[in-house]
């Protein structure tokens, strides 16, 4: 019942969120200055023809009244139509989500296992020259934003020693049986570990470039979290049962240890799928950041309006899964 | 022999000349209690600690030794010491609010050292803990070793840390204030409780505490510390009749009695502190 309570709140407070990206979103892109118009017709164009295209766009009402038909479409599940590839924007966007999907939950993991490793090794070599080797190193990973990872790893392993792809998703020349957008999960199910390959190899340093400023983030707290640990009195209590220092770190510390971090993750993915814009770019990666990079600057309201909800939707939902995982992990919260 | 005996034992802070520990000696024999009292900041803890081998990072032993059961501790690689002390000892710890660790659940916690350090199937480890529980009167035992740390109250959890101190019949037992942090309510019962455990497994024990009334009930021989420092070692019996050093009377003298509850509490006279303190600085200037 209480749970049911928690659940209902939560979507209600989401549906609020929703709501209110969308009016600001759609605002916005009106209030600042450039025309979709104006960029689809060439230099020279007459008055009528702009007028008569506005109209068609339904661009020359009110901005309400251009809102109250937006919504109205939305509930109908219509987001509208591309102004530049004229085509529905819900197929474009759910069309081009599993490639950002793909890449922001690989930087993910990327993520957890480059920062699970640094504060580990920080733990078991606390107070030595490892470990203030660990935190220059977190240091400087966390004072170099994203993007330029991005250039720094397609000069050194695109550029300088070319073992991975820099642009793209999967090499254009390939056959691709795959009937859905998730082509990395794909691949693997299909058992086409060559074109798994393949996709990896091109995700590959897009999603470092995500990972890195997040892997110091998550080794910095966990480390700190972890040595805090270490002192209390249960950990001392497994050491006097016999238990090594491996064990009283993994067992002991470890999953208390975890929640802070856990909670810092939640909020930290969420910059990261933002990242996700400038690094697709970068990488020329055919996601949703790409795409909306493209619609910002054709002025394709329509399109920038359903991907910016798209991102709300899938920042909410990072949040309710780190909730759940929260209390799957805190014994303390699960009765109560 | 001793089961335990910690000759001459020294600690200090590392890197500074900061004295922790001065020459301590003492032993247990097996299935003895020694109480080891002294005020806050005396070194009680930190014997109990160096022994198990758990002394902060920060403090380091600088010389003396440990013998248990007539293996030196302090030269023993620290895996072997490791499994010496976790198959030989256990440690009831001072306060059971910390010493559990809240995302495990209690059986685990009371069976692990059985399967994993000493080797016992699961299954007999489990109905082992399922028997101690009995032993330390709780009574749902099922329930409560599937429960986490949260769900129990404190008087129930350092039963719990009893029952998982005895679970391997160590054949000594540290116990460190393990009635401190606990309502006075419920101190007495949890000293009965391991005042009765004690004498049923006949444990060696080492009881650390502050409280000379402890003393009074469970030990037969008492060591007084000061600074570090071992000012009397005797038995109970000699202890509570009439002790020897000034400052064991002065410390018992400063007792507060239930007999008497409206006497005020009696401070030890700075004339006994500063013949204590000489001792100290004797011994400090005795061993530089």
């Amino acid at each position: 019942m209480q749970l049911l309570r928690a659940i209902l709140q939560r979507l209600l407070t989401t549906a609020i969120t929703l709501i209110g990206v969308a009016v600001i979103v759609f605002v916005v892109v009106r209030v600042v200055p450039g025309n979709p118009i104006a960029m689809m017709l060439p230099p020279g164009a007459t008055d009528e023809d702009i007028a008569r295209l506005t109209a068609q766009y339904g661009l020359d009402k009110t901005i309400p009244e251009q809102f109250l038909i937006w919504a109205r479409g939305v509930l109908h599940g219509d987001f509208g139509t591309s102004i530049t590839a004229r085509q529905p924007v819900l197929d474009l966007v759910l069309g081009r989500l599993p490639a950002t999907l793909e890449l922001s939950l690989m930087a993910l993991v990327i993520a957890v296992i480059l920062g699970g490793i640094a504060a580990l090794t920080g733990t078991r070599k606390r107070d030595t020259l490892t470990e203030a080797g660990i935190d220059i190193t977190n240091g400087m990973a966390l004072s170099i934003p994203d993007f330029l990872w991005g250039l720094l790893l397609i000069l050194a392993f695109g550029v300088l020693v070319p073992i991975f792809h820099i642009s793209g998703r999967v090499t254009p020349s390939l056959e691709l049986p795959f009937t859905t957008d998730f082509y990395l999960v794909e691949s693997l199910v299909r058992l086409r570990f060559d074109l798994w390959l393949d996709i990896v190899s091109h995700m590959f340093l897009p999603a470092l470039a995500l990972a890195i400023p997040l892997a110091a983030i998550i080794g910095q707290l966990l480390k700190q979290s972890l040595k805090e640990t270490m002192h209390l009195d249960y950990v001392t209590l497994a050491r006097t049962k016999g238990y090594g220092e491996n064990h009283v770190i993994l067992r002991e510390a470890l999953p208390n240890a975890i929640l802070p971090t856990l909670t810092l993750v939640g909020v930290q993915f969420t910059f990261l799928i933002g990242g996700t814009v400038i690094i697709e770019r970068l990488f020329s990666y055919e996601g949703l950041g790409n795409m909306a990079i493209d619609a910002v600057i054709n002025r394709d309201l329509p399109l920038i309006q359903g991907i910016v909800i798209l991102f709300a939707v899938i920042f909410t939902a990072v949040n309710l899964v780190v909730d759940l995982l929260y209390a799957v992990l805190n014994p303390r919260l699960r009765h109560g | 022999m001793s089961f335990l005996q910690v000759t001459n034992l020294s600690a200090r802070i590392k890197g500074s000349d900061h004295r922790l520990l001065r020459g301590v000696s003492l032993t247990v024999e097996a299935g003895e209690v020694r109480g080891l009292v002294g005020e806050s900041g005396a070194g009680k803890s930190m014997i109990g600690k160096a022994i198990l081998g758990i002394l902060p990072r920060a403090i380091e032993i600088t010389g003396g030794s440990i013998l248990l059961n007539g293996t030196e501790l302090l030269t023993l690689s620290p895996a072997e010491r490791r499994r010496l002390i976790g198959a030989s000892t256990a440690l009831i710890p001072q306060d059971p609010l910390t010493a559990l660790n809240p995302s495990r659940r209690i059986g685990p916690q009371i069976t692990d050292r059985l399967v994993d350090i000493l080797g016992w199937s699961r299954s007999a480890a489990d109905a082992r803990a399922t028997e101690l529980l009995d032993e330390v009167q709780i009574t749902d035992p099922t329930r409560v070793l599937r429960a986490y740390p949260h769900e129990l109250s404190g008087g129930m959890r350092q039963r719990i840390l009893i029952a998982s101190a005895f679970a391997a019949e160590p054949k000594l037992i540290i116990a460190d204030e393990p009635t401190t942090a606990l309502d006075v309510t419920v101190q007495k019962q949890i000293l009965k409780l391991i005042a009765t455990m004690q004498a049923r497994h006949g444990t060696a024990l080492l009881f650390v505490t502050h409280d000379l009334g402890v003393v009074a009930k469970v030990c037969q021989k008492i060591s007084v510390l000061y600074g570090g420092l071992v000012v009397e070692d005797t038995t109970a019996e000699a202890y509570f009749t009439g002790p020897a050093h000034a400052y064991s009377r002065a410390l018992l003298a400063a007792t507060p009695k239930y007999t008497n509850p409206e006497a005020s509490l009696l401070p030890i006279p700075d004339a006994v502190i500063a013949a204590v303190q000489a001792d100290v600085d004797a011994y400090d200037r005795r061993v530089p």
